[in-house]
């Protein structure tokens, strides 16, 4: 049982998620632009499901100014910029329930597959949409 | 550990109130005689959640129990009543009452609202909340089975059972977007369907669970390890349970056959003939430990992939909730006027919801909310009751207990800690109701 065990670990492939490369490369720089090149591989990202909430996306055009995103927002992340009828968002305190993408007459709001949203800076340039 | 006695009039170590076993003392214990206080938190590291359990012990044996609430109290009744939310944006409130039973809360959420409101909600849409609930009741009762093993010192089981969790997760980030807060139900349906091409993914899971489900019960239930360490712990008998008024899995592992989608069927849960699972459906006697727990989740797991089939396998077609458009759900709650109840089985009992709205408010007037754990609490009383210290961790993880979600009041008044007896808060509660009658 046991021995049974023992060698299907072996030979099964792990549970995890693998890393992009197996080691890490000596200047991860010099590897980025040798992945641009073609001539270094990684192990591609897991893809995300289709109807995945990630960052939220803003589609400035579209946005005809009604607010209803900010009546529904259970976070308090969208602000109004009343000159110019547009709206802000600080993804910071989005709590991706989509709700604004629901209420959106307009489909100006979209949810992105963008998850990697982790900063130091809760007002980091690329925690504000707008 | 301190041997000062407890009943000085220490903020620290408060009375413990006097529940002995009346037990003849043998060898060591009778050398010991006396007892002594174990205080557990607010903040220890054993502890997951702060609570503060001061134990009362003499040697190793556990002669009495003192448990403190109240350090994890977030506001969220008062959060959703005055601060100007409207009924939408307290939904998402209601979600982050507890993050594994993140579809629990707002399915009995939006039950009482919609019960107060008059809105119908559609077969499909009550077909989809069903399979999102019974989807979260594994992939809960999973991570509880990991929970149990890791405070049983078993962490290779840990890693076991939560990796199988994993293919849970994934289908329903698949579904909803999110691994967990899935912000499916909404006032009047859901807001996600499910698509054709996603019921594959769902089918896939099921048939990785039912392979995986004998493997599972063969891990926990005829390992001498777990046995060893969970039979005859944490007893609980039935009829303290039922005096108690134990809920969910911690009820069922006693033999009592209460189960909210078996007594008062919601949604569409009658269509599924659900029957509560005790431990005589795995051919034992029910004993009420912490084993017959483990027996009553891993059946409930098996339970929740049969509803998850029949759902699908007889899903109606139609629409997915009754207001399409969120301002015109917005205008209706306004006008709506009533109160209502909201009741839901989650993965650890029995939650319920009561809300009241007055018309030309978005906001609510009354809401009132009632978590598992608040129930199962005071079966901790019976359970750690002649128990050995070493068991504190498996007999207070057996309840699932979810400290955050049932701390509903905590009352500080210049800085000081007030307790009010019983009688003061039934006193109360007649004046409340006699306020609201007028």
């Amino acid at each position: 049982m046991i021995l049974k065990t023992l060698v299907a670990q072996l030979i099964s492939r792990p549970a995890t998620n693998r890393f992009p490369v197996k080691y890490m490369p000596k200047s991860v720089t010099r590897f980025l632009a040798q992945v641009q090149e073609g001539k270094a591989k990684i192990h591609p990202p897991v893809p995300v499901p289709p109807k995945f909430r990630g960052k939220i996306a803003y589609d400035r055009e579209k946005c005809i100014g009604c607010q209803l995103c900010i009546r529904v927002c259970p976070a308090k992340v969208i602000e109004f910029k009343p000159e110019v009828k547009k709206i802000r968002m600080y993804v910071a305190r989005c709590t991706f329930c989509a709700q604004c993408v629901d209420a959106c007459p307009v489909d100006a709001l979209s949810l992105s597959p963008d998850f990697l949203l982790a900063s130091t800076d809760r007002l980091a340039p690329e925690l504000i949409v707008e | 550990m301190s041997a000062r006695n407890p009943k000085d009039n220490d903020p620290v170590l408060p009375a413990v109130e006097e529940r002995v076993v009346e037990r003849e003392l043998v060898g060591a214990e009778a050398a010991l005689g006396e007892t002594f206080a174990v205080p557990i938190g607010p903040i220890h590291p054993a502890l997951k959640e702060p609570i503060r359990l001061t134990f009362r012990v003499r040697g190793e044996r556990i002669v009495g129990v003192d448990i403190r609430t109240g350090f994890a109290h977030r506001g969220i009744e008062f959060m959703g009543m005055r601060q100007g939310r409207n009924l939408i944006q307290i939904l998402y409130l209601a979600e982050r009452i507890c993050g594994i039973c993140s579809v629990s809360h707002p399915i009995a959420f939006t039950q009482a609202v919609e019960r107060a409101a008059g809105i119908e909600v559609p077969p499909r849409a009550q077909y989809i909340r069903v399979i999102i609930s019974e989807l979260e009741r594994i992939h809960s009762h999973l991570l509880w089975a990991g929970v149990a093993a890791h405070e049983l010192g078993f962490d290779t089981l840990l890693h076991l059972t939560w990796r199988v969790r994993e293919k849970v997760l994934d289908v329903l980030e698949e579904l909803s977007g999110n691994r967990i807060d899935y912000a499916i139900p909404i006032f009047g349906g859901v807001r996600r369907d499910i698509a054709p091409e996603q019921y594959p993914k769902v089918w896939e899971a099921i048939r990785y669970y039912r392979g995986l489900l004998e493997q599972l019960l063969d891990a926990f239930l005829r390992d001498p390890t777990v046995e060893a360490r969970t039979r005859g712990v944490g007893v609980l008998e039935p009829k303290e349970a039922e005096e108690l008024c134990a809920v969910g899995p911690t009820a069922r592992a006693s033999g009592l056959r209460k189960d909210v989608r078996q007594d008062r069927p919601y949604l569409a849960y009658p269509d599924f003939q659900v029957r509560a699972i005790t431990p005589e459906d795995y051919g034992l006697t029910p004993v009420g430990d912490v084993y017959d727990k483990i027996v009553v989740r891993l059946l409930e797991v098996e339970q929740s992939l049969n509803i998850i089939e029949q759902a699908l396998e007889n899903m109606p077609e139609g629409e997915i909730t009754s207001f399409p458009k969120i301002p015109a759900l917005l205008a209706y709650l306004k006008k709506a006027e009533g109160e209502g109840l909201g009741w839901h089985e989650a993965p650890r009992g029995e939650v319920i919801h009561y809300v009241r709205l007055a018309a030309g408010e978005e906001s609510l007037l009354v809401w009132k909310v009632k978590a598992p754990t608040y129930s199962n609490l005071l079966s901790w009383y019976p359970m750690f009751e002649d128990q050995e210290i070493a068991d504190i961790p498996i007999i207070a993880a057996s309840i699932d207990p979810c400290i955050c979600c049932m701390d509903r009041v905590y009352l500080v008044r210049g800085g000081k800690e007030e307790v009010w007896p019983k009688e003061k808060l039934l006193k109360l509660s007649w004046e409340k109701t006699r306020r609201m009658q007028r």
